[in-house]
């Protein structure tokens, strides 16, 4: 829709997608300060529109990526490539893949409907609220679609400012701790990955001819990083490809947050405004789980085929563990949030068992993911701003004073457990078939998250919503009103057609996910031996299309 | 590739009439925030089901007529719903003989109750009530039952055998204000799924084996082509098996599948040991136990096996553990069901019981006796509810039988149609259930393969005899001898309107003669009218299920069939003499045996066995040892806030000078140390 536009004003769409908070906020600023020059003020309630006008954009120009997108191609596509600081190898360098993509997309169909479901749950300092809100989305857009380490660093640590501000500024009572412990907590991790960035780029230098280069895959004839050869024998330890494997995975395992690193993640929940708890259970999250499919894996893949079965037994440890604390909290933010640990080791089981079926899966979980567990929070968020409290024992019987919230919450239920014709369902049901040719005693134990999962939610739903209402306060809760409607059928949507129509999400997938294998391969490790299946056969079948189906015989 | 002769693009009718019937009736709900008037309720939803039998027989009558040369089936590809590499899972519908009998039994049985429905929820008295939401959620059921018995693949299948969970679990906890009913129905859900997470391994199982024998595939159809490559397949035991010095066994995967998938259809119909869920759902409106907890649902799991009997075929251990959980269930629940007072909660027990007949008949390969007994149970079990449900009605939702009796005048035309689908679940010939239950017996007898089948035959004889006995038990207690009830309700009760009678009336004409008509035994039909293959229910399902030929005398057949009714005419009599004759021995016989009575009473504890071994445990664990202990202090306490205390230490004790509080300085230090770190890196030291 903005395609034609942006080639007259000769913009590419990956800059605009990741620079159009920043030029919104520019106009919007600039805009602010001429009313205020003749007197005028700008409104709390004007602030608002504008924020959600720009980020309606975004949602615009992440379709016009959708269909612009090629999925028959394996590789980088819409690439952009600007030197920033040449001497050093640092470059503006951003690309899409079949893997990227649908985060982008989640990225971008969040941010508008995160922005209206907290229209009125953010009261003061709207203009401080749209302004982070922006420059996070600038953040996780531009760390989802670098190809330059360094600039992936840069973004990476852009998101933490804003999500630190909004936990500080908008959240609840213990704020303070969450958010240091948030900050802290990411930034140990995220500091180890630079040394690694750098050892990388050093190696890189060493490798090709003194070019110091961060460029993560070769532009224009150049070697990125991804062409260093990693040894997991080399004579300096730092540069033994299992040290910077670690480096990465910590960082990235925090994020996720993979059991046992996840202790951050329910303070930041319950702590965090319902609009700081969606980004980040939506999108923030993902970035751990992209940052292992886009680095580690294809970087360090002798380091990750010896490091997965350690890595496998810490996901399913965080789906069994994370399902069963979820079940005895008595906070339902907090109950979410520990679901979140659980889905997200789902995630990453489907990425470490290296089949192409759990690979899929887990980029399609992470979507889910992130649609399904917005939707809950944003859906707390509304209960909360109607009683200021998260208590599950102080609620009841909300189903008879708010049955159009109760359908829409029950929808979003069943498609965090899992039910099929909703999204939950295929990507989880993906990620297991592709566990069990790989190990199966994994899959065993991470389908056993289908019994907990319903466990502790139904049993949440139905201290909450059923039963007789019992508490006065209860007794007056008002249904959602019309912008709280259009939230969650915005959200309900999206469940339902990755549910039923799966395939406009997997069709551009394939080729990506087959490629990162391939790269896996091609620097030496046996996949095959690893997964029982045989990849090559694999990939050709995957291009050929569809197997003809034969009935009958 | 499918032939011409076997695309039928009609079967998606099937399923999305009532779908569409769910759709705009509970999107309409939802944002208008007002019931449409009930007529239109009404019309949308039992129009519903209607068209979808409409359409349903007519393909059935396609498909009874037709010719085909490589097997009688119809398919509809809508089209790939799942596709990730060289798993392919296909929207499409399969119907044959099989799916035919049951797309029959349910839409069939299924608008009876839409009807009946109209009359039962017409007084709804509750707070919550919802005369639409309640026909949304009906037909959301009957679209997700329709998935589920026209599914050509495992995938479509468990579409629909999740969607009738929750639809159970809607529906359960219908009536959503009082706790309990909401707790009943996340019981079920959630010993569903116990079941679900079996049924998912053993799709995952066969697809692998499949795509390692080199036809990725979980369609029926394609499976049943292709099984014979896996008979020899066994499933590696994990070294730690022999480390811990246990025997190492061989495990054949079609039969570690087989139970996997056994393992579903006990979650979903209800068998031993996650049965429990089931005498629980009667908290739903009784027209729901009638449809969903009788007669279509939790007959699913029997569905499946039958589906899947190319499966069971090559796994004999697989079939005699169904035989033995199946015989086993029919037994326990019967007993159980002789001391209960609420009559819904007999029904339950009963259907458990007769469910546990289903999959003995499946254990024993004769699938085509299970699924003559699904049909003539849904007919029968659906009229006891109903009937039940009116009775109830009648009474003002009374449903203990110690404050009923009597009603036979009262009530005359639901007596008579409760009569008759007693008569028919006892076996009294020649109404169906006598004909079905017969050819479970007379396959139970003749089958050599399964281990101990003699036994399980004179259990199930035996247990012939139970249901009798509690099932007149019933009878006599709700219709016959002096009422107990106070005198005020009594003199109110009268019998229900036509919109509730009607469904009744025509249930009973099925129970009375869908049974001669489906599965008159060849034996009978060779000697009575001369025509060797007059069970055309058998004969009709024969090309899709493998039937064993039952060659046997009529002499043998006469027998074993006198022999049933004998046995239940003994326990009728008993259960006349006690509650009709000589009701005044009752109390002295239930002193006399207390401890089993108690026992009994109490269902032999099992729930509370469940509750006081498995979740109270895992609460406490996960409460008091993973999240207080584990996360808050290991990993949260000593881990994280830990190195944060150790780290502030140092940094008060020495670091701190070093903090000017000026940030020039720290930007300073940090790119001099960046600078410094690269250029190290750079220069190679």
């Amino acid at each position: 829709m903005l395609s034609q536009p942006l080639e007259w004003l000769g913009i590419d769409l990956l800059s605009a997608i990741v620079f159009y908070p920043l030029a919104g906020l520019g106009v919007l600023l600039t805009l602010e300060m001429l009313s205020r020059l003749f007197g005028g003020r700008v409104s709390a309630g004007l602030w608002r529109v504008a924020g959600f006008i720009v980020s309606m954009i975004g949602l615009v120009l992440s379709v016009d990526l959708w269909q612009t997108f090629d999925p028959s191609k394996s590789g980088m596509q819409l690439v952009e490539h600007m030197p920033w600081l040449p001497d050093f190898g640092i470059n503006y360098y951003v690309g899409v893949d079949g893997i990227t993509l649908f985060l982008i997309v989640l990225t971008a169909f969040l941010l508008p409907v995160i922005l209206l479901a907290s229209w009125t749950d953010i009261a003061s300092r709207v203009k401080q609220y749209v302004f982070f809100m922006l420059l996070l989305q600038c953040g996780m857009m531009g760390a989802f679609l670098s190809l330059n380490m360094f600039l992936f660093y840069v973004f990476w640590e852009v998101m933490l400012i804003p999500m630190y501000f909004l936990i500080g500024i908008w959240g609840g009572p213990r704020r303070i701790y969450a958010t240091m412990k948030f900050f802290i907590y990411t930034m140990v991790g995220s500091l180890l990955m630079l040394v690694a960035i750098l050892i990388l780029a050093f190696l890189h230098y060493q490798e090709f001819g003194g070019v110091l280069n961060f460029d993560y895959i070769g532009w224009n004839g150049a070697k990125g990083i991804l062409d260093t050869v990693l040894h997991t024998d080399g004579s300096i330890w730092w540069q033994n490809q299992r040290w910077l494997f670690l480096a990465f995975a910590l960082a990235f395992a925090i994020k996720v947050p993979l059991f046992p690193f996840h202790t951050w993640l329910p303070d930041a929940h319950v702590e965090a405004p319902t609009a700081g708890s969606a980004i980040l259970a939506g999108v923030l999250l993902k970035l751990g789980t992209y940052g292992f499919l886009r680095y580690a894996l294809p970087l360090f893949p002798q380091a990750t085929l010896e490091a997965a079965p350690w890595l496998i037994g810490l996901c399913l440890i965080g789906i069994v563990y994370g399902a069963l604390v979820a079940m005895v909290q008595t906070d339902i933010k907090k109950l979410v949030a520990y679901s979140s640990v659980s889905h997200l080791g789902l995630v990453m089981l489907g990425i470490f068992v290296l089949t192409i079926q759990g690979l899929e899966g887990a980029v399609l979980q992470m979507v889910n993911h992130g649609i399904s567990t917005g939707a809950l929070f944003i859906l707390v968020g509304m209960i909360y701003e109607r009683r200021h409290t998260r208590e599950i024992s102080s609620f009841g019987g909300i189903a008879q004073v708010m049955p159009v919230f109760t359908v829409f919450f029950l929808i979003t239920t069943f498609s965090s457990i899992g039910l099929p014709v909703l999204n939950g369902f295929v990507g989880e049901y993906l990620i297991l078939l592709g566990t069990f040719t790989t190990n199966k005693p994994a899959a065993v134990i991470a389908t056993s998250g289908v019994i907990l999962s319903a466990v502790y939610m139904l049993w949440m739903v139905r201290r909450v919503f059923f039963g007789a209402v019992t508490s006065e306060a209860n007794q007056k809760l008002q249904d959602l009103n019309t912008r709280e409607k259009l939230v969650a059928v915005a959200l309900v949507l999206p469940m339902f057609w990755i549910g039923v129509y799966p395939s406009s999400f997997l069709s551009p997938m394939h080729n990506s996910v087959s490629g990162l294998l391939l790269t896996m391969e091609r620097k030496g490790v046996d996949i095959a031996a690893y997964t029982g299946v045989r990849i090559h056969t694999r990939v050709e079948a995957a291009t050929e299309g569809e197997a003809p189906r034969s009935s009958g015989e | 590739m499918v032939n011409d002769g076997h695309a039928n693009d009609y079967l998606r009718l099937i399923p999305l009439f009532p779908l569409l019937g769910a759709l705009i009736s509970g999107i309409w709900l939802m944002f208008a925030r007002k019931e449409w008037p009930r007529s239109i309720v009404i019309l949308v939803a039992c129009s519903a089901p209607i068209a979808s039998f409409v359409v349903a027989f007519s393909q059935f009558l396609e498909l009874a007529t037709a010719k085909f040369p490589d097997g009688r089936f119809f398919i509809d590809n809508v089209y790939t719903w799942i596709g990730s590499h060289s798993f392919q899972a296909e929207m499409s519908f399969l119907f044959d003989p099989l799916s035919a009998v049951m797309v029959m039994v349910v839409t069939g049985v299924g608008s009876l109750i839409h009807i009946y429905s109209i009359g039962y929820m017409d007084d709804d008295h509750r707070d919550d009530k919802g005369f639409q939401r309640f026909f949304v959620y009906l037909n959301l059921f009957t679209f997700s039952m329709l998935m589920l018995v026209l599914g050509d693949n495992l995938l479509v299948l468990f579409v629909g055998w999740e969607g009738v969970g929750l639809c159970s679990y809607l529906l359960i906890g219908f009536w959503y204000l009082e706790d309990h009913n909401a707790m009943c129905g996340q019981k079920a859900f959630v010993v569903n799924r116990i079941g679900d997470f079996a049924f998912l391994i053993g799709i995952f199982i066969l697809f692998w084996a499949f795509y390692q024998a080199g036809h990725p595939t979980i369609d029926f159809l394609e499976m049943k082509a292709h099984i014979g490559e896996l008979t020899e397949l066994t499933v590696p035991v994990p070294p730690w098996f022999a480390t811990i010095g246990l025997a190492v066994p061989t495990w054949k995967l079609l039969t570690v599948a087989g139970l996997c998938f056994f393992v579903g259809a006990c979650g979903k119909s209800a068998q031993l040991p996650l049965y429990v869920w089931l005498p629980d759902a009667m908290a739903g409106p009784t027209p729901v136990s009638a449809l969903i907890h009788a007669a279509t649902m939790v007959t699913a799991g029997v569905y499946m096996v039958c589906r899947m009997s190319f499966l069971y075929d090559h796994a004999p251990g697989a079939l005699s553990t169904i035989a033995w959980v199946g015989g086993l269930t029919a037994f326990f629940a019967a007993t159980i069901a002789i001391t209960q007072k609420d009559i819904k909660k007999v029904l339950a027990y009963s259907t458990v019981s007769q469910l546990g007949y289903m999959f003995l008949a499946a254990g024993m390969a004769s699938y085509s006796a299970a699924i003559f007994h699904l049909a003539t149970h849904a007919f029968f079990k659906a009229l006891l509810f109903l009937a039940a449900g009116s009775v109830i009605l009648g009474m003002h939702h009374e449903q203990d039988m110690d404050k009923m009796g009597g009603l036979r005048r009262k009530m005359p035309m639901t007596h008579i149609v409760f009569l008759i689908g007693v008569l028919a679940i006892i076996g009294a010939p020649p109404l169906s259930g006598f004909f079905s239950k017969d050819e479970i017996l007379l396959g139970a007898f003749l089958n050599h393969d399964v281990p101990g089948a003699k036994f399980l035959w004179g259990l199930a004889l035996f247990t012939a005899g139970l249901t009798s006995f509690y099932m007149l038990r019933l009878y006599f207690r709700i219709f016959t001898g002096p009422t107990r009830a106070s005198a005020d309700v009594f003199s109110h009760v009268k019998e229900q309107p036509a919109v509730v009678v009607g469904p009744l009336v025509v249930l009973a004409l099925l129970s009375v003669f869908a049974g001669g008509v489906m599965g008159f035994p060849d034996a009978y039909g060779q000697w009575l009218m001369s025509m060797p293959d007059s069970n055309s229910l058998r004969h009709f399902l024969s090309e899709t299920v493998s039937t064993s030929e039952h060659h046997i005398s009529l002499g043998q057949e006469l027998g074993l069939a006198g022999l049933a009714v004998f046995v239940a005419l003994v326990a009728a009599g008993l259960a006349a003499v006690l509650y009709f004759y000589r009701t005044e021995l009752v109390p002295g016989l239930t002193k006399k045996l207390r401890h089993v009575h108690t026992v009994l009473l109490n269902k032999y504890y099992v729930d509370e066995f469940y509750h006081a071994v498995i979740i109270k445990p895992l609460i406490r664990m996960s409460d008091a040892l993973l999240f207080r202990v584990v996360d808050q202090r290991i990993i949260d306490g000593a881990g994280v806030n830990g190195i944060a205390k150790l780290v502030r230490g140092i940094a008060d004790n020495g670091i701190k000078f070093a903090q000017t509080g000026l940030a020039q300085t720290y930007v300073f230090v940090m790119l001099i140390g960046g600078v410094a770190f690269l250029a190290y890196l750079v220069g190679g030291i």
